[in-house]
């Protein structure tokens, strides 16, 4: 029983979304290897061969790779699977965007987005936005697998290094270009990887006034979401948006400010250890999940909490 | 340019899901059914291609029971030209779903396959690069913007950490986000007219394609519950709830 489990990098750093999937996939066996595929892939090789609990590294490092097209990347990971009898990756959208492909050229039917391994073919998985969770088995061979990151640990990190072990690339389909990369440029934390998040909603009213999210957050060392509202509205960008069609995130404590809580946004941050919520509607549903709950003007309260934290 | 648009029947996005009293699967009795969010979009977007003078025809397809004729006659009245509802009376997969959507493309040739990027029944987020993947075709998924110039479609999408661009060859598969556009609402007038529409059936059955299910749902259950928390009265209070209570500040 191998695994195959696919690094998420920039070619530059290994994403921590690659050890929470590894975290995944020791639970079914310790007969882990990591494919790494990209361009000028040295040091991404090295920070993934130091990961705890892996077999091996496999490098594939070809500039066809380098910005990860689905269609390249799919055929390569595709063509080591019947190597394996798992494939894992994390269900970000780098994972969601190959991995379909994977499933589909291995004739498997993906699992997406496992949130619990019940044993070796039986998963657990949230369905209809996290209102329900479904049990299921696999029978197919191959167990092509997209991990929810934040159900799972990251893996330890070790000074050890497992062998780097170099494969050949496959053809280009040379069907796809990449034109350009807008990443959002940011002193704050990762969303997804931030012990801290403020999230501001509607309610703020403006771009300006999401100013006093960015300073509590900068305070508190946080990163800064937002409900998709707030982001329709043009407040922030997309890549703020915390929910069902966004980010998925489980931070030591999330704060909530003027968010009602609509349920595409409770699936998206309702496994935060604490969540405070800040409303000025006592009945918003946000203060169903909250740990702590303050009714009031979030213009008065968010400013007093930065000075008094 | 030809368009294929494939849509799904799914409960509708405001109603509150529960499982069935012996957990075998969710409780569909009596609620209501829409056109998937996503699948709107793909409709909105394939039809605002049409308007422009850049696409010629739009066919709307999907794979399900017979009751998914009123999803297909929704699209119609959204600015589809016409409708093939491929019956089957089982549940289908998404692998099943792709490889039937196969049989399509081969019959239809469309230069443009938009698809919504998941089914808010499922969330698998699988269909449209499983069909790529079976056509050999590439794909753009997640787009916030689409633009079709030189026989290529120039896509906007939305990725962890931002936007990214990508130009693909067409026949390409497109997958929508929510940011791609705002669906219209179909007027009156525009629902009668789709009455009249074509809507052709074919059964799965004949297309020879293996839509034996991999996976089987042991059980649907709630999701644990939050236990509920406390009202704080001030910010004083929670500052301190926050650094002895909880000791999630220092």
């Amino acid at each position: 029983m191998n695994i195959l489990v696919i690094a998420e990098h920039d070619n530059n750093e290994l994403k921590s979304s690659t050890l929470n999937t590894i975290t995944a996939a020791h639970k079914l066996s310790a007969d882990i290897d990591v494919l790494v595929a990209g361009s000028e892939l040295a040091e991404v090789s090295k920070q993934a061969a130091a990961i705890e609990n892996i077999k091996s590294v496999i490098s594939v490092d070809d500039p066809i790779y380098k910005n990860f097209l689905a269609e390249d990347f799919g055929n390569l990971v595709a063509s080591m699977g019947d190597q394996y009898s798992y494939i894992l990756a994390p269900a970000t959208t780098f994972g969601k965007n190959f991995l379909p492909r994977v499933a589909a050229k291995l004739d498997v039917q993906q699992i997406s987005d496992i949130i619990s391994i019940e044993s070796e073919d039986t998963f657990k998985r949230p369905i209809y936005a996290g209102s329900c969770i479904a049990t299921v088995k696999s029978s197919d061979p191959i167990k092509v697998i997209s991990v929810r990151t934040t159900a799972f640990d990251a893996a330890n990190v070790t000074d050890a290094e497992v062998s780097i072990e170099s494969k050949d690339s496959q053809n280009s389909m040379g069907n796809a270009t990449f034109v350009k990369d807008e990443l959002a440029e940011s002193d704050r934390p990762e969303l997804t990887a931030a012990e801290i998040i403020v999230s501001g909603g509607r309610a703020l009213g403006s771009s300006e006034n999401f100013q006093i999210i960015e300073s509590l957050a900068d305070k508190l060392g946080a990163a800064v979401g937002a409900s998709r509202a707030a982001v329709d509205a043009g407040y922030v960008p997309n890549d703020y948006q915390v929910g069902q069609t966004g980010k998925i995130v489980a931070p030591s404590l999330y704060i909530a400010v003027g968010i009602s809580g609509a349920i595409q946004h409770l699936a998206g941050m309702k496994d935060s250890k604490v969540i405070v919520a800040i409303n000025k509607d006592e009945d918003a549903p946000i203060f169903q999940v909250a740990d702590y709950g303050l009714v009031g003007d979030l213009f008065e309260a968010i400013p007093e909490l930065t000075d008094s934290i | 340019m030809k368009i294929l648009v494939p849509v799904k029947r799914v409960v509708d996005y405001n109603v509150k899901v529960r499982p069935l009293p012996d957990q075998s699967d969710v409780d569909l009795n009596n609620v209501k059914m829409s056109v998937n969010p996503f699948c709107e979009i793909a409709v909105e977007e394939a039809v605002r291609l049409k308007e422009k003078g850049v696409a010629t025809e739009i066919i709307v397809v999907t794979v399900g029971q017979s009751d998914s004729q009123e999803q297909l006659r929704a699209c119609l009245a959204l600015g589809a030209d016409r409708a093939i509802l491929v019956e089957t009376q089982s549940l289908l997969e998404p692998l099943a779903i792709a490889k039937c959507l196969v049989n399509v493309v081969h019959n239809e040739n469309p230069d443009l396959i938009i698809l919504g990027k998941q089914a808010i029944d499922g969330d698998n987020n699988q269909t449209g690069q499983m069909l790529a993947s079976l056509l050999d075709y590439p794909q753009a998924t997640f787009a916030s913007e689409l633009e079709i110039a030189d026989n290529q479609a120039i896509v906007t999408r939305e990725i962890d950490g931002g936007l990214q661009t990508i130009k693909v060859n067409l026949p390409a598969v497109v997958t929508t986000d929510l940011r791609l556009n705002e669906p219209r609402y179909a007027s009156l007038p525009n629902i009668m007219q789709a009455k009249k529409k074509t809507l052709d059936i074919m059964n799965v059955e004949d297309m020879s394609v293996d839509i034996n299910n991999r996976l089987q749902t042991l059980s649907v259950v709630l999701p644990e519950e939050r236990q509920a928390g406390v009202m704080v009265e001030s910010v004083t209070e929670l500052v301190d709830k926050l650094k002895n209570e909880a000791k999630v500040l220092s």
